[in-house]
């Protein structure tokens, strides 16, 4: 029978785990422990609201509702001084929780402070978009718009960013492949030679690690050389192997292989 | 949409033949002075431009997408492939946020913390001096060029010395460092050192400051006012050059930063020139930092590795004379660490700027999420605002003075 592999993750997976492992956690601080966090979290939870917060790792976590993001990125931005959006994206929680968690990394050059403002959007549930308070946001929402196919309303300019405008799937969500889906095999071969050569070119191998023992255009075979470019895919010509001693033998080492010369009667008796 | 299925050049919301005075050019991605495949689409109005488009992806290996199908250890080498100027400071912003995930950071051993923050200087020297040589040679100063990778190659030599590798160095690991540093190396640094301040003094300077090209291609272009750089979230030497106060390694000191004695240069000018005087300011702290850290290294311990054996990998004799050592290395190499769940961002002031890492884990092996905040990507996004109400000749001062690399901005 074949084994069972879940559709919904196909990234790389742990050959073994223990089954008496405990997976330990990153301990999660009260806010009210940092003097300065405690201070922010107070006057953001009197004005919206906050379903978790805790500090992990010396830094602020809040989770807030998708659709008041725009209002608590800018309340942040202009009373509490976090007015730099380091780096937004999303992580991909599609199989588990049918949805994306988007996290925005903000920083505070006054108080020396992160805080990360995470939220939870259903898988085609779009988002605001903060780039009129910040417009680092600018890129990096196209960028997870072409990473998750995460919709961001009132972008002026969502359109893929390192991908080409023209490619179908998200990269980075856990259903497509390392090595690229259909599409991606067939994209470059239709791009350059056109769909018609499709059955002349063949699909692109996308896996780095790809070998092919039949092609001896692009492979060495060592120990069983043919000549390149033969095709041996019928019947594989079992070539002899190569001599790479010297004719005559290595000084002091004895080659075993080599037929040992029979003495004859009146040889050994000359010794 | 682009026609499917022949090689055809695609310009979208592009009209080329238009009715007004505008015009809209092509900029790379093969260009010689876009550092890297940047293509820019530009709308002209006679030199000015009007509109600018900075379109990237040309060099998008999907690292993130690749961090998620490997163990921790794995993925080392690839962030050598990011800043590929100055691959130790990638390698370290990694390691550093994969031992914050760890909570091992404090038991980094002494000397594995000298030799990382040598490195970093080493990096930040080294990819000062090649902006400055592919500035300057955007600029027309040929000479500066060649003095300035003549002593970045000496820099290199030592790198070479110490890991083997000139440009992709993994040289850190998660938990310390594999080498200890080779003998004599300090001497030869410390030559090198007395060369580079030489060098920045009676070379770059002398050359460029009162240059009186130089500083009519530099001054008053590229100006990033306060706002815009908050706005785009700009780190590192772009941030510094419009006056705000603000380094990493002061403000929330990593490794040795806290002992060590240095200034951060800051310049109100917010043009291109005074950019470039605060590079060759960093050069000279990272000297100064450099010469203080020679001695530390002589006085630490000889430990180079921390001793965590649930993710690290116990030392070479341990694991060749002790059963279960080996045993815990073999665990450790076949299916990796596997880190608490959590996650955290951890920041590093990577010669570029700000250099991020996101990591989410779910206990795995493997990271569940990856993020690379990486400086260069925001610094290309600021030209479409940037390279607005400027001249033709500017944008490619302009994009040499943000000192983009596009390994860092397509990861």
């Amino acid at each position: 029978m074949r084994p069972y592999r879940p559709k919904d993750n196909v990234q790389k997976k742990a050959y073994y785990n223990d089954r008496f492992y405990v997976t330990p956690q990153i301990p999660k601080d009260d806010p009210a422990s940092d003097e300065v966090y405690s201070k922010d979290i107070e006057k953001l939870q009197s004005k919206f609201s906050i379903s978790e917060s805790y500090i992990q790792r010396g830094e602020l976590v809040i989770y807030i509702d998708p659709d008041s993001n725009v209002e608590v990125l800018e309340f942040l931005k202009d009373e509490l001084d976090y007015s730099f959006l380091m780096e937004m994206s999303a992580v991909d929680f599609l199989a588990q929780r049918e949805g994306f968690e988007i996290f925005y990394e903000l920083l505070s050059l006054s108080k020396r402070k992160r805080i990360r403002v995470k939220t939870f959007i259903k898988e085609n549930q779009a988002i605001e978009s903060v780039q009129h308070l910040f417009r680092s946001a600018n890129f990096a929402e196209r960028e997870m718009f072409d990473m998750f196919g995460i919709q961001v309303n009132n972008h002026p300019y969502l359109k893929r960013i390192l991908m080409p405008d023209d490619w179908e799937g998200y990269p980075l969500r856990k259903t497509y492949p390392l090595q690229g889906d259909e599409f991606a095999q067939w994209y470059e071969v239709d791009k350059i030679f056109g769909k018609e050569a499709r059955d002349i070119v063949g699909p692109e191998i996308r896996d780095s690690a790809h070998i092919d023992r039949y092609d001896t255009e692009r492979f060495a075979r060592l120990g069983h050389e043919v000549p390149r470019g033969t095709d041996i895919s019928k019947d594989e010509p079992d070539t002899d192997n190569h001599e790479f001693q010297e004719e005559g033998g290595v000084f002091l080492i004895k080659d075993l292989n080599k037929p040992q010369k029979v003495l004859s009667e009146k040889e050994r008796r000359e010794r | 949409m682009q026609q499917t299925n022949r090689l055809r050049p695609f310009f979208e919301n592009l009209t080329f033949d238009r009715d007004d005075n505008h015009m809209v050019i092509n900029f790379g991605p093969q260009h010689p002075s876009a550092h890297g495949q940047l293509r820019l689409i530009l709308e002209l109005d006679g030199e000015e431009v009007v509109k600018a488009n900075p379109d990237i992806g040309y060099l998008h290996r999907g690292m993130e997408k690749m961090a998620e199908n490997m163990i921790y250890n794995e993925f080392l080498p690839t962030t050598d492939r990011m800043d590929y100027i100055a691959s130790s400071s990638n390698n370290y912003g990694f390691a550093l946020a994969v031992e914050k995930l760890l909570g091992i950071e404090d038991k980094v051993p002494r000397r594995a913390k000298v030799i990382r923050t040598m490195l970093l200087e080493l990096n930040r020297i080294i990819s000062h001096q090649f902006w400055l040589a592919t500035h300057a040679l955007d600029v027309g100063a040929m000479s500066v060029f060649l003095y300035a990778f003549r002593e970045r190659e000496w820099g290199l030599d030592l790198i070479e010395d110490y890991c083997g590798a000139r440009l992709t160095h993994s040289a850190i690991r998660i938990g310390g460092v594999p080498l200890d540093l080779p003998e004599g190396w300090t001497d030869n640094l410390a030559k090198y050192l007395d060369k580079v301040e030489r060098a920045v003094k009676e070379d770059y300077e002398a050359l460029l400051d009162e240059n009186r090209i130089w500083k009519m291609r530099l001054e008053n272009v590229g100006i990033i006012d306060k706002e815009m750089a908050r706005s785009w979230a700009v780190s590192g030497i772009m941030l510094r050059g419009s006056g705000f106060e603000w380094d990493l390694r002061k403000e929330m000191p990593y490794e040795l930063y806290e002992e060590l004695d240095f200034d951060i240069p800051i310049s109100d000018k917010m043009d291109s020139y005074g950019r470039y005087k605060l590079y060759m300011e960093e050069i000279r702290q990272s000297v100064r930092i450099l010469r203080q850290l020679i001695p530390m290294y002589h006085e630490s311990e000889p430990q180079l590795m921390a001793n965590v054996p649930q993710y690290i990998s116990p030392t070479k004799e341990e694991q060749m004379t002790q059963n279960y050592s080996l045993m815990q290395h073999f665990v450790l190499v076949t299916q990796g660490m596997r880190p608490p769940v959590g996650e955290v961002y951890v920041a590093t002031e990577s010669p570029k700027g700000e250099l991020g890492f996101y990591i989410n884990s779910q206990g795995e092996p493997y990271p569940y999420r990856l993020k690379i905040r990486a400086p260069s990507f925001f610094h290309t996004g600021i030209l479409q605002d940037l390279l607005v109400g400027c001249q033709l000749a500017d944008v490619v001062t302009i994009i040499g003075s943000t000192n983009i690399v596009f390994g860092e901005v397509d990861r």
